[in-house]
């Protein structure tokens, strides 16, 4: 297939067209028992056209090894210690250190020193858990967004909003809700709702509990059945949730304390609560 | 911007002879599972340097008593050091179908893995997202299912911000994606579409691939034109959020354009388009000059790039444009406007060159945008002949029967524009070239060309008088008996005796 040597000039020309010749159609043309009449095609996606096609891209699928890191070498660096103020984490390869940085500093809520996976949730995290303002007006209107994105609910209690999070977006019935307050680790929506649980000021038991460890020995049944589970009283969480989860896990202690100190220090991205004319605009929707 | 990242092809320690073997064989399953409408693949991401690293070591079947272990292990080890390595050994274990099975069976397995994955560890979380990843590949639904109580956890885990974590999360959950209508029936309300739409403002671009691929996994469901692309009031369908304005921009040539990226979005472009829910609002949003624009791109590309995979990326871009064309949508907002520009003809024909010689299976798709661009468009079918592309059309005749009708079809669209087009069409080869055709078994290529011959009988004059004298009736006979072409070949020989 030779292409005339001007085409490649005029790819890389301007646009434009030249000026179309006359069309001057004969209806003879279409007389029987001739029958063609252009017309434009579309194929269905289930279509034996695109078969061919298909096939390639699935290959191209299948194929493909991509990488982890994107790059083709992970440079090998002396062992080095994680920069944020008292943390102590060691590591040797850039992409882990990135990982446990973005995990661990990045989203963290000064008051309480707890690291959110994103900012969403360590938003909804200060407003609802250090906002007093947010406290009286949750008990006039519904104030509890949902914490999926895009799901613009509203809801009485964090209660009903858990609720809400199993039924309606099938979250599991194990999800992480009883996150004791004073766990470190970064929090999960789920999470983030027992803390919300808690009265405001209620310094809890400090717990040894991984923060979002949902089972600690895998031959240990389920924690609650799902019913009971939410039936729980946000006023009565220590009694309902602390306790039997104190008995099962007890290994965490010394990562605990290690995380404890890493985070006490002042990590570069922490958010405070909103000065509370901010959280007025913002509960206003402003 | 358009060379492939390097080394992403795992090197395969084999002749080439076998190569082609087993590629033919993957072929020919492919085919017989799209045929079943069961086309289903998945990606595996593993850690090249990881893997060079664990080299020599075979991946060991495991017993119930070792992955009990190694759990114990992982979750309790005094040295968090240790704790990864039993992550890591369980992986390395994991691509073993026999031990994905018995992890599965063991009970509570998968609670601790998910308890690992939302652990306040950072490295002790990645290496069970990449447990789960493994298990995620698996061809064995139940292994893929015993997955599910991690996916509300992954959702989440798309708004944070380490980039590789995030892709890890994104293969993963486009490996569940295809596994059955149920896991999309739980991902969907918990909201897999937002948080796609979140993520696709990431700047990495190994985010913006596996998002894609995740994304392509999704439009790809039978259920997607009725469930997953509708624009409904809320923001959970693919067109009611803001995806497609942020497809479009990733497809925009420019710097930033990615081929991998490119792929992924092109495809699922394609798959939103041939649904034909709204195609109206893609068009309004601009579909179909980004898709002109990058057709033209492509086509510089080919001209300068070895070898860089680009046939995959043209294939979903003819496929959204040739559709995009029969929409009515596409004339009443100036779709043609937009694509009034000879150059996409320039382009096209670069494109077919390209395919001729790496992908001739691919020509097709690519006759068929040739086809809609110039079935109602006078301007296309004068650039045609303008810019002296007959003859490499009429070159394309040879390559299968397929292409011919597509070829002889297009021929016909600038035919039957009238006596203009068919002076300008005439000279050259034309005429010895449908003889041969003529010469073809198959009935829709001498149909195709008896149409052909009838429209340059028509607006040519002397055209007939050449056909006969080039021993065309005898051509004609050979299917004088053929049902489906024995009328026209009839009036053709009229035509050509008595005028």
């Amino acid at each position: 297939m030779q292409l005339p040597p001007a085409l490649h000039a005029r790819l890389a020309g301007a646009p434009g067209s030249a000026e179309p010749l006359p069309v001057e159609r004969d209806p003879a043309a279409r007389t029987a028992p001739f029958r063609f009449a252009p017309r434009p095609v579309r194929f269905p996606r289930e279509h034996d056209f695109f078969e061919e096609g298909d096939v390639q891209r699935h290959l191209y699928l299948q194929d493909v090894l991509t990488q982890v890191g994107g790059a083709p070498e992970r440079p090998r660096v002396p062992e080095f210690t994680c920069q944020v103020a008292g943390c102590c984490q060691v590591f040797d390869a850039l992409e882990d250190y990135e990982h446990h940085y973005h995990t661990l500093h990045r989203n963290v809520c000064s008051f309480c020193k707890r690291a959110f996976p994103s900012g969403h949730l360590l938003d909804t995290h200060i407003l609802e858990w250090h906002d007093s303002l947010f406290q009286i007006l949750a008990e006039r209107q519904d104030m509890y967004q949902c914490l999926v994105e895009g799901c613009t609910e509203k809801f009485r209690t964090s209660r009903d909003r858990k609720e809400h999070l199993v039924m309606r977006h099938l979250y599991p019935v194990d999800f992480r809700f009883d996150k004791p307050r004073k766990s470190r680790g970064p929090v999960m929506p789920g999470a983030a709702e027992q803390v919300l649980a808690e009265a405001p000021g209620d310094d809890g038991v400090p717990s040894e509990v991984d923060a979002m460890e949902v089972c600690s020995e895998h031959v240990e049944p389920p924690p609650a059945p799902a019913g009971e589970r939410r039936a729980y009283s946000h006023r009565v969480p220590h009694e309902d949730l602390k306790g039997p989860r104190r008995e099962i896990s007890t290994s965490n202690g010394g990562s605990s304390a290690a995380l404890w100190r890493c985070c006490r220090a002042f990590p570069p991205r922490r958010r405070g609560p909103r000065t509370l004319a901010r959280a007025a605009l913002h509960v206003a929707g402003l | 911007m358009w060379s492939r990242q390097r080394g992403r092809l795992k090197p395969l320690c084999c002749g080439v002879e076998e190569l082609r073997c087993r590629r033919r064989e993957r072929e020919a399953a492919l085919r017989k599972a799209r045929r079943e409408q069961q086309l289903v693949s998945k990606r595996l991401l593993r850690d090249e340097a990881l893997e060079e690293a664990e080299e020599g070591c075979v991946a060991m079947i495991f017993g119930e008593a070792e992955i009990q272990q190694f759990l114990r292990l992982a979750q309790r080890g005094t040295e968090e050091k240790e704790r990864e390595g039993a992550l890591v050994s369980l992986r390395r274990g994991l691509q073993r179908p026999e031990t994905q099975q018995t992890f599965i069976r063991l009970e509570g397995s998968i609670r601790t893995l998910v308890g690992l994955l939302t652990s306040n560890q950072a490295l002790l979380q990645l290496e069970a997202a990449r447990c789960l990843h493994e298990l995620s590949h698996s061809e064995q639904s139940a292994v893929v299912e015993a997955c599910l109580p991690a996916t509300s956890y992954l959702l989440t885990y798309l708004s944070g911000h380490s980039s590789d974590f995030i892709e890890l999360c994104l293969y993963t959950l486009g490996n569940l994606i295809v596994e059955s209508e149920a896991v999309r029936r739980q991902l969907l309300p918990q909201g897999i579409v937002p948080a796609l739409a979140a993520c696709i403002q990431s700047p990495h671009l190994t985010v913006l691939e596996a998002l894609g691929y995740a994304l392509s996994q999704l439009l790809q469901a039978k259920e997607a034109p009725e469930k997953i692309i509708p624009s409904a009031s809320t923001d959970s369908s693919v067109l009611g959020s803001t995806l497609p304005q942020h497809m479009l921009q990733l497809l925009q040539p420019g710097p930033k354009l990615n081929l991998g990226v490119a792929v992924e979005f092109a495809w699922c472009l394609h798959y939103i388009i041939c649904s034909q829910v709204n195609n109206a609002l893609l068009i309004t949003q601009g579909a179909l000059s980004t898709l002109g624009l990058l057709l033209l791109d492509l086509a510089g590309a080919v001209q300068r790039t070895e070898d860089a995979g680009l046939e995959l990326l043209a294939c979903p871009v003819f496929r959204c444009l040739s559709n995009l064309l029969t929409e009515a949508a596409a004339e009443a907002v100036g779709g043609q406007l937009q694509l009034r520009d000879e150059r996409v003809v320039a382009a096209l024909f670069i494109l077919l060159q390209f395919l001729l010689q790496k992908q001739p299976s691919l020509l097709p798709e690519g006759l068929w945008l040739l086809n809609n661009l110039t079935a109602n468009s006078p301007s296309f079918c004068t650039s045609l002949l303008s810019l002296d592309l007959i003859e490499p059309l009429l070159h394309l005749l040879s390559v299968s029967n397929v292409v011919s009708v597509l070829v002889l079809t297009v021929l016909c669209n600038v035919a039957e524009k009238g006596p203009a087009y068919c002076q300008r069409l005439w000279p050259g080869p034309l005429l010895s070239s449908l003889l041969d055709t003529l010469a073809f078994s198959d009935t829709e290529v001498v149909g195709q060309s008896l149409e052909l011959l009838q429209l340059l009988f028509l607006y040519q004059p002397g055209a007939a008088q050449a056909f006969l004298q080039q021993s065309g009736l005898q051509a004609l006979q050979r299917h004088e008996e053929v049902a489906q072409l024995q009328d026209r070949v009839h009036a053709l020989q009229q035509t050509a005796l008595h005028g």
